[in-house]
Parts: structure tokens; sequence; C-alpha cells
């Protein structure tokens, strides 16, 4: 764990959801992609020397629970809306990145007001079957590593078991975290979104991957599209999916730019 | 003991370069394979291939459920089984299953049974598997996370359904139906015996015994793999408190008999090796969405590795090669029993004394197994191996799973083969 990072939890539906926090300066939150945050990142750290970044799980991933008791879409956007506000970003400019991007966009256009300037990293929620996202949930052992970032070895680091964590529980809970994803994405990442887009007037700021292997950079073009709000474009090269596991400063310094 | 024949009906043409030319038989197979006009001779030799059966004296000849799958061509089982209703007498009809959780509301499943129940005059057992990942996530696209909350809540739907007696109102978490009124009602009282069939995870055992179903482990390798989660399952059944009736369980195992183990082994060997090189190509990509399997399980199944690495590591690697698509290592491993008759029977009777199980499925049609040859196997199991296993338990145990039909005098009168 970096330094200076500290943990609390808040209830979601009765389940402790994790939160991590570190920094100074105005809150800024971060909802992780796909597998969650079993660890504090380099990307989160060059956040943190001009914001107080405060790191939530939604529940299912790694650190909260009760994902199990979320069987719609408003119930995870409730579930969304409740951890932001308990964890006391409500007003404050959140980064949401893959998989959350898809509830961060919902929860933006929703409650107009309650978030501030939103960045959406690779976000899921729209799917064109011309178009089609890949697969994640259907890969072969060992190889979403290799779609989630731009070197396979970048995404194993993030998720290798530290030696003071139980191996078991240490799968169950990426396990978990895969899942959680599933209840609200399977099969095919579209929440519906895209008749909902107009909704969100937010400043927005779109992220992506030059060589994203999962979310086609055409889709930023259609979040774009139906933004209500100002919105920029940023491609990041050499990184993929989860572009801010791959270039770290890069990510951090666009979203940094964009929030000053 | 009950001998219950099983069809999976298998396409019978897979092309001889079907490993290299398609990534799986399953889910993305290609669909220019299958040819309509073969697929019309391949169901009407499968169904009298079951009829048969029927005729020969099994217990009960078995459908079951797959879809977008090249070994499996029975994506309504319901289909073939309303079908067989009417075309046999006295055989039960193990519908093994419905997957519950695929039908919302799952009335409908409920309806088709009953409906079932009621043509063929009380002989259907109704078979309820939560359904494989690769049918029920990938096929028919249900979230993994809540199959199997769906899938409970089915099965309780479904037995109020069959066994309240007035119109009533169901507000569960994902079926919500206002008027519940299935008609017609099944004969067989207080509804048709429920079977699951499982992959031996704990808290299926745990399920049955709660529930008084029969627990049934289908695998298509063998007895000696079975023995695991056989184990397993007794076990599970004794800490409960259970008695360890051996009607409480299936199990399924692929034979072939001849007169002689030579004649057998020259017979059956390119079947089993068209199953197991062709029919069983899945990629593996289809085989764990996440949610799929519980926490209870994933558990399971991470220390089970943990020790088989550190067994391996040690020098003992494991027993079972579960990838062998050779005959030799097909017969050798116990995927497929293969002798002559006396063999087979004395083999099974280990068998089903080993694992406990009272019903005994069997698959003597598998791989591209012409009806000819199916037939063949059929027939001799039923005249030389059928009369050395049919008493094996019923001094001790009785079978409180079994169907429960109309008198004869009450059944239809209708045309059927046996």
């Amino acid at each position: 764990m970096s330094e200076g990072v500290t943990t609390t939890t808040v209830e979601v539906n009765g389940h402790a959801c994790r939160v991590w926090t570190k920094g100074h300066g105005p809150l800024l939150g971060y909802l992780p992609g796909i597998g969650g945050l079993p660890q504090w990142t380099p990307f989160l750290d060059l956040l943190a020397r001009e914001r107080t970044v405060i790191a939530p799980s939604l529940p299912g991933f790694p650190g909260a629970a009760g994902h199990d008791l979320l069987d719609t879409h408003l119930d995870w956007l409730l579930a969304t809306y409740d951890l932001l506000q308990k964890c006391g970003l409500a007003g404050a400019d959140l980064i949401a990145s893959s998989v959350s991007g898809a509830l961060a966009a919902d929860v933006a256009g929703v409650w107009p007001g309650f978030l501030r300037r939103l960045t959406l990293i690779a976000p899921f929620g729209l799917f064109d079957p011309a178009e089609p996202a890949t697969d994640i949930w259907a890969q072969r052992p060992g190889h979403l590593n290799g779609l989630l970032c731009a070197e396979a070895q970048t995404y194993k680091d993030f998720v290798a078991q530290p030696d003071t964590v139980d191996p078991i529980e240490w799968k169950v809970e990426q396990m978990r975290a895969l899942e959680a994803a599933a209840r609200f994405l399977f099969p095919t990442g579209n929440t519906g979104l895209a008749a909902r887009l107009g909704r969100i007037r937010n400043d927005t700021l779109l992220v992506w991957g030059e060589g994203d292997r999962v979310m086609p950079l055409a889709y930023a073009a259609r979040f774009q599209a139906g933004i209500a709000g100002a919105t920029a474009l940023t491609v990041i090269p050499v990184a993929g999916h989860l572009a801010e596991l791959d270039a770290p400063a890069p990510v951090a310094k666009a979203i940094l730019e964009f929030l000053r | 003991m009950k001998l219950m024949w099983f069809h999976l009906m298998p396409y019978t043409e897979l092309p001889a370069d079907f490993r290299e030319r398609c990534s799986s038989v399953w889910i993305d197979i290609d669909p220019k394979l299958f040819d309509p006009a073969r697929g019309h001779l391949m169901y009407n030799d499968f169904m009298d291939e079951l009829e048969y059966a029927a005729t020969c004296g099994f217990d009960a000849i078995c459908v079951n459920e797959h879809h977008a799958n090249g070994y499996g061509q029975m994506p309504s089982p319901n289909l073939i089984a309303s079908s067989l209703a009417r075309s046999t007498r006295d055989s039960a009809l193990c519908i093994l299953g419905n997957s519950v959780a695929l039908y919302n509301p799952p009335t409908r499943v409920a309806e088709e049974m009953a409906m079932i129940d009621c043509i063929s005059g009380g002989r259907v057992i109704a078979g309820f598997p939560v359904g494989s990942p690769q049918d029920t996530c990938f096929a028919y696209g249900q979230n993994p996370s809540m199959l199997r909350q769906r899938y409970y809540e089915g099965i309780e739907f479904i037995q109020q359904a069959w066994t309240r007696d007035e119109v009533f109102t169901f507000d569960g978490r994902f079926t919500k139906q206002r008027y519940v009124n299935v008609w017609p009602r099944p004969i067989q009282r207080p509804h048709p015996p429920i079977w699951i069939p499982g992959g031996g995870s704990v808290e299926t055992w745990q399920y049955c015994a709660e529930h008084d179903f029969v627990y049934c482990f289908l695998s298509y390798f063998g007895y000696k793999v079975a023995r695991e989660q056989m184990y397993g399952y007794w076990a599970e059944i004794k800490r409960l408190g259970k008695e360890p009736n051996p009607y409480r369980a299936g199990f399924l195992q692929f034979v072939g008999v001849a007169e002689t183990r030579a004649e057998a082994m020259q017979l059956y060997r390119e079947p089993a090796e068209y199953f197991y090189g062709r029919c069983l190509h899945v990629d593996p990509r289809w085989v764990v969405p996440p949610g799929y399997m519980t926490e209870a399980t994933i558990r399971a199944r991470v220390e089970s590795q943990m020790q088989l690495a550190a067994k391996v590591s040690a020098g003992g690697g494991p027993s079972i090669n579960q990838n062998a698509t050779t005959f030799e290592a097909i017969v050798d491993n116990g995927y497929v029993l293969v002798g002559s008759p006396d063999e087979v029977a004395d083999k099974l009777r280990e068998v089903a004394l080993d694992l406990g199980v009272g019903h005994l499925m069997l698959l003597l049609q598998f791989g591209n197994m012409s009806k000819e040859l199916t037939n063949y196997n059929t027939r001799i199991f039923a005249e030389k191996v059928m009369p050395q296993l049919h008493d094996l338990f019923d001094d001790q145990w009785e079978d409180h799973w079994w169907i429960k039909p109309l008198p004869t005098p009450q059944r239809a009168n209708a045309q059927v083969a046996a």
C-alpha cells in the first residue's frame, strides 16, 4: 500500500464498502474499471499531488460486499449514488473507468448537479453490433490480462497476490469483482445509456487508450455526440483499455489539466 | 437398481478436421455445418433409438437440454419427451432438464411438464439443472451472477404451481405473476419426482438433501472421476442425517457392450474417439463466466488446484487425464466402459456399489454411432447385462423418487410401442 493512503468504510445497503483516500486539495473521486482496485496505483499517486483522491469500492469490488443484493440497473444506480454521497463526493469531480463509467455517467445524468466535472475512461454503457466491444466475460484463462492493458504483464502485476494475503481469498475477491461488473453489464455492456446521455450536462473529459482492445475508440464519438455538456477527448498513445494503468502520467496529466 | 437409457443426440457428421476448422463445438460452432436434411434423418434415428430402448425394457428413457451445441441437439427436451409420451407405454420419461432459469416466467416449464405427465399417464421425472454456463449464460444470455438465484426461485415457483389447489399470486424476486394457475395439473401427486443434475458443489448436495430431490452426477468422464463427487455427496448426506438410500442418486456412464471384449473394442473405437475428439472440443472461453460458480465452489476448486499443484511438484501427478481422445486412453480412464456382457455387468455392479447410485443412466449411443450399432448395444445390454443388475439394492431400499403412473386400466389405449 502506498504511503499516506487511509482506509475507511461506508455502508451501502447494510454492507461495508472500502474507501481509500490520499492527498490534499479539492476532492476528486475515482471509480476503477474491470476488477476494481486490488491495490493503490501510481496513477492515483499522481492525482493525489494536487487533489484529495477518494477511491470507493462499488459493491462486490475489492473491499466491498453486497453486489448480490442488486438486481436491476436502478439498484446499481442508487448504490453508486449512495456510495459517492456517503464518502463525501457530492459536488466533487469524478473519474470513472471502464465498467464503472456506465454507472457514473448515469448518476451524472439522473441527478443533475450531484457531480461536478466528469472524466470517463473508455466507459461501458453503449453497444453497437456493427462495432461490438470485446466480450470480456468469455475469455480463455489468462487472456484477460492482455486485453485490458497494452502489456499483459501490467495487469498481471496489478492483480498479483501480495504475500500477506490469503491466496484463496485473493482469488475469490478478484472473481467477485468480475462478477459484480457482470451483474450490471452482462452480456453486452449495454445499459441503455445511449437514451440518457442527453441528461448529462457536466463538462466531460473522455479518455481512451489508443490501443484499447476492449472498447472501440469509435464509441468516444458516440459519447461526445450524446452528452449535453461540453466534452473533450484525449487519446493516450501506448495504452490499452485501462489506460490509467498503462500510462499513468499522461492520463493523470490530461485529467488534472481538464480539472484546472 | 434402475437402468435408464440416455440420449444426447449428437450431430453425427462433424468433419474429421473439426478441431482444426472450428474453435468449439459449443456456442460458436459453424452454423453452416448443420445440414437440415441430415438433421431430419438424425432426429428420426435418435427417436427410433429411444423408442427401441423402451421396448427393450429399460426403466426410463432420458432426454436433456443443450443449446448451440453440436453434441447435444435437444434445445427443447420437452418436444422429444412429448413425442415419446405417445410412442412408449411403460418406461419413465426422464427429462434432465429443463434449465429453469432460462424461462421467465417458469410457468411454461410447469405447464409443459404437466402436459407430458398427463399425456404419458404419469411417467415424467422432472429434471431441473441449473444449466451449463455455455447453455445458460452464453447461448441464452442469462446473467451468470443471477442465474442461481433465478433457478432456485424458479423451482420454488414450479413446485407451488404444481401443488397449490387454488389460483395464487407469486411475488418473487425475479418472477412476479398475479395469477398462477397451471392447467393441466400433473397426474403425479404431489408432483413428478424432481431430480437435480449437478457438477459437485456442496450447495447442490445440501439443496437436494434439504428438498428431498435426487442428485445426479452427469459427467462424460466416467466412474473414476465420479468417485470424488459421489463420495462427497454421501458424506454430506450422512452429515445431514439423511438415510443413505442409493435412490437418492443418479450417475451417467458411457457403455459399449458386445459378445466379446475384442469385438467391443473394435465396434466402439470410432464413436468414442468421435465423441471425445470432436464433440468435446469446447473452447475454454465458454467455461467460466464470472458469477456462475459460487464463492464456496471457487474456494474449494482453488484449494483443490493448490493441493494438486503441490502433489505434482512432489512427484505425483493426477491419475485421470480429462483430455484423452484415443480409444485406449478413453477406456483406461473409464470414460467408456467396454467389454463383454459379463465384464460390463460386473464392472457396473462394482461402480454402482462403490458410488452408491441406484439410478444408473447409460449412454449406449455416443458420438457418431449408427442406429444399427446403437440398437445392437442396447439390445445386448438389455438381454445380457440388465438381468444381472436389476435386483441390486431392491432388497434393502425403496425408490421413493420414482414415477407413480396411473394404473394400467386407467391409461389411454394409444397405439404405442411398449
